[in-house]
């Protein structure tokens, strides 16, 4: 994920606002991964989510004079994109994700890692098999939606504390316990059932036994 | 004082993140150069957070992109201008 340059973004801010509209297109093309795969995380949804990018694409161009550049652009973006979701989450009468917020953070719960006794590191080429992807989607999109939010700014799309904090409406110290909590849950679930994809012999990816 | 396990595995994400200070990551280091478990879980964790990082684990519905500035082409008219 590239980080979007904030002297660009205010560049191309100033200029579609005095006219030049066709710049939204390169404005918004950075943000789009991180705008989908936020709204897919909180409505579990392909083409609900597809609709709610658009329509925050949208909503951003129509309060476009409304950023101030005291956040980044992206931060901004995403917190559109996070009040969208949850705007169609209380629509459709799901109280799942204020009832999830409210219980979860306050148990102390075991984020007891799975216990190895050695790691033989899986390497990236290893997701071009299609298993191991799915493999991580499904942990991932099993974690309570408060945790998989934050894995998804922070551990996916590569945002830093304070910008995830931002785009999600929580303080930067509860982005990292949740982040902490997260990534135990996903390394308990995971690691025992990961072991497969690491090589296990020498040669297959240059890898020593 | 020699720190346990159960201390390092709290502190493993802020770690992976360089964002313990510099005692607490050195208790760590000294602790991981011994404790094959901690060491195992540190370096299992680390693996998992940089293969969810790919970008081929979480790709975008494809033509997504097309789809997304077709609709603003067409409800914004961002070329009319």
């Amino acid at each position: 994920m590239t980080a979007s340059d904030p002297e660009f973004d205010a560049e191309c801010i100033r200029r579609i606002l005095a006219g030049e509209r066709h710049l939204f297109h390169d404005l918004i093309r950075p943000c789009e991964r991180a705008i989908y795969f936020l709204l897919l995380s909180l409505l579990r949804n392909e083409a609900e989510a597809e609709d709610a990018a658009q329509e925050t694409a949208i909503k951003v161009y129509l309060n476009l004079q409304n950023f101030r550049g005291d956040s980044q652009f992206r931060t901004w973006v995403l917190s559109i994109a996070r009040n969208e979701g949850l705007g169609r989450l209380r629509k459709a009468g799901s109280r799942r994700e204020d009832s999830l917020e409210a219980e979860i953070d306050e148990q102390s719960g075991d984020y007891t890692p799975a216990i190895l006794t050695s790691w033989r590191e899986v390497p990236s080429e290893a997701l071009e098999r299609k298993e191991l992807g799915a493999l991580l989607r499904s942990a991932i999109e099993g974690l309570p939606a408060i945790y998989r939010n934050v894995v998804l700014l922070r551990d996916i799309e590569e945002m830093d504390v304070r910008a995830t904090a931002a785009a999600l409406a929580i303080t930067e110290g509860t982005v990292k316990v949740r982040l902490h909590r997260a990534r135990a849950l996903l390394q308990r679930d995971l690691a025992p059932r990961l072991k497969g994809f690491a090589p296990s012999r020498k040669g297959l990816f240059g890898w020593g036994a | 004082m020699r720190i346990d396990c159960k201390h390092v595995w709290d502190h493993i994400s802020a770690y992976i993140d360089g964002e313990v200070d510099a005692v607490l990551r050195a208790e760590i280091d000294r602790h991981l150069e011994t404790c094959e478990i901690c060491s195992a879980v540190l370096d299992s964790t680390r693996n998992l957070v940089v293969l969810v990082a790919d970008d081929r684990v979480f790709e975008l519905p494809s033509g997504f992109s097309e789809r997304l500035h077709a609709r603003l082409e067409k409800d914004l008219e961002l070329t009319g201008s």
